[in-house]
């Protein structure tokens, strides 16, 4: 009963993890129909600075994390909205260019990070609490998971309020459904896609600076390794769906956890089967909308 | 242009043609639609955009808009509208209810209409008056209304501004008749405030709203004049249309 709560818990605390850049990537596509392989890169320089400002002000303390949070949230933002505005905008409808493009933007900012922070992972302080366990039935849960669970619990609660509660909101929701119509009643849609993408930087900034908590340490690879999952994610939730990419982030990071632990290692395998039988059975995924 | 320079734009009743449209080619994916299309809309009444299927009509109203690559010039009002994209079009004042209605199927009827208000005080008690249904209606999805009930949410999200002109594509398609009828009422109302555009293709409604007729064959206009000029020559309805005017029999 213990290894199951604990296989849960942890797997909540991954698909969080997932959740904060999936939510992002999600979005993106299902307003503008861009696949951003660039969403990584968000995550790792927010990841990057965030702990470089935190470090600097106090280090291994809840102000410094809290400091780091606030720092990826802007960086992941800033960096999104300008990557939309300089270099996808000129691409819009041209799904290779844009593919090649973020790609190419992925590959480069690793490249980069590796040559300011060095090609070795950077291992990270933490608060004292968060390096700690909490027992729930009997398992004996790592602190970081609750942390991880109530940020993402958060991010998807601010982006819905956002969604339904606003007008920027209701153009979302009416352009990741139609954009052309949308644009049909007078409003400039491209206007929303900056604040989108700026949305889903936040988003992956503050899981850059989560993911440093969770793996103990920040390295030029980890917006790469997790945008795979997240990739995963979007496409088993529904290209475009948030509630989708919510509860296929869980039902992944859960899955994998459980494989793990119980088939020698095999999650990650046992997660690609999984994508593999979705795409099968329903290739819109979860909560995608009918093509 | 915000809407309250746009408002003090507005022409007077009868100070020439609304639209007007000259030598206008619309091209989908390279191919070209409609070439070199001319003609022109009053500033009141309805004027019936018409011909056989496939000639380009649909194909018109979306060059206009500039939801298709096009060329050639289109004013509205006086002013070239055909280098501004395809919002800034409908900030001018041009309102648009497509073919198929489009309306946002995940978003509530209230969502929909609000969605579509850009005027600083939107028309929503003369929506009320004419579509009543809506308004018991406004917390449900449009997804899941009859096709007359989402054409009546089509309808009035372009009805909640205030245009100049109303560019209406195919309306009763795929209507029951009871349907077709509120349609039109509901059109012939919002004609008296606005002139229109309108794509369709029951002749009983183009009887009973249009003033004019513009046709359309092979991409091209081969005829444009009073409404009454060409539905009550049943020879060149058939020509030109290729349909036998029904109500006409009746």
């Amino acid at each position: 009963m213990d290894t199951v709560v604990l296989l849960l818990i942890t797997g909540l605390g991954l698909g969080a993890l997932y959740f904060l850049v999936a939510s992002g990537l999600s979005l993106i596509y299902g307003l503008m129909g861009v696949l951003n392989f660039a969403h990584g890169s968000f995550l790792t320089i927010s990841a990057f600075l965030g702990w470089e400002v935190g470090r600097r002000v106090s280090d291994g303390t809840w102000t410094g994390l809290a400091l780091s949070a606030v720092v990826g949230i802007v960086v992941g933002a800033v960096v999104a909205a300008l990557t939309e505005l300089l270099i996808i905008r000129r691409l819009y409808e041209r799904h290779i260019e844009q593919a090649l493009v973020t790609v190419g933007i992925a590959l480069a900012s690793v490249a980069l990070f590796e040559g300011i922070w060095g090609t070795d992972p950077i291992y990270t302080e933490r608060p004292a609490w968060l390096t700690e366990t909490t027992e729930i039935l009997g398992a004996r849960i790592p602190n970081d998971r609750f942390l991880l669970i109530a940020c993402a619990g958060l991010v998807l609660g601010g982006i819905v309020l956002f969604l339904r509660r606003t007008r920027y909101g209701l153009i979302i929701r009416a352009g990741v459904e139609n954009r052309h119509m949308v644009t049909a009643l007078g409003i400039d849609v491209r206007r929303s896609f900056t604040l989108v993408f700026a949305i889903g930087g936040a988003a992956a900034g503050l899981g850059g600076v989560l993911a440093s908590v969770y793996y103990g340490y920040v390295s030029a690879h980890l917006g790469s390794v997790l945008l795979i999952f997240a990739f995963i994610v979007t496409v088993i939730g529904g290209l475009g769906s948030l509630t989708g990419a919510a509860i296929a982030s869980v039902l992944v990071a859960v899955l994998q956890q459980f494989a793990n632990y119980y088939l020698g290692g095999t999650g990650d395998l046992v997660v690609v089967v999984a994508l593999a039988a979705v795409l099968l059975v329903r290739p819109r995924g979860l909560m995608g909308k009918a093509a | 242009m915000t809407a309250a320079s746009d408002a003090s734009a507005r022409p007077a009743p009868g100070a020439g043609p609304i639209l007007r449209v000259a030598g206008l080619t619309g091209r989908i994916t390279g191919q070209t639609v409609i070439e070199d299309v001319s003609f022109e809309v009053p500033a009141t009444g309805v004027t019936a955009l018409l011909g056989r299927n496939g000639v380009g009509k649909t194909s018109t109203i979306r060059s206009i808009l500039g939801l298709i690559e096009r060329t050639g010039s289109v004013e509205l009002g006086g002013i070239r509208i055909d280098a501004m994209p395809t919002h800034r079009i409908v900030q001018f004042g041009v309102g648009y209810v497509p073919e198929d209605r489009e309306v946002f199927a995940g978003l509530t009827v209230a969502e929909n209409l609000r969605l579509a208000e850009r005027d600083a005080a939107p028309r929503r008690e003369f929506i009320a008056r004419l579509f009543p249904d809506l308004v018991a209606r406004r917390d449900q999805r449009a997804g899941t209304l009859s096709g007359g009930q989402q054409q009546m949410v089509s309808l009035a999200r372009a009805l909640v501004n205030e245009n100049r002109l109303l560019l209406v594509d195919e309306p009763t398609k795929g209507l029951a008749p009871r349907i077709v009828d509120e349609v039109a009422a509901a059109l012939g109302e919002a004609a008296r405030t606005v002139p229109i555009l309108l794509v369709e293709q029951n002749l009983h409604v183009i009887r009973a709203l249009a003033d004019r007729v513009v046709v359309l064959s092979g991409g091209r206009v081969v005829f444009a004049g009073a409404a009454s000029e060409l539905l009550d020559d049943e020879e060149r309805v058939q020509r030109l249309l290729g349909v036998h005017d029904a109500s006409e029999a009746a």
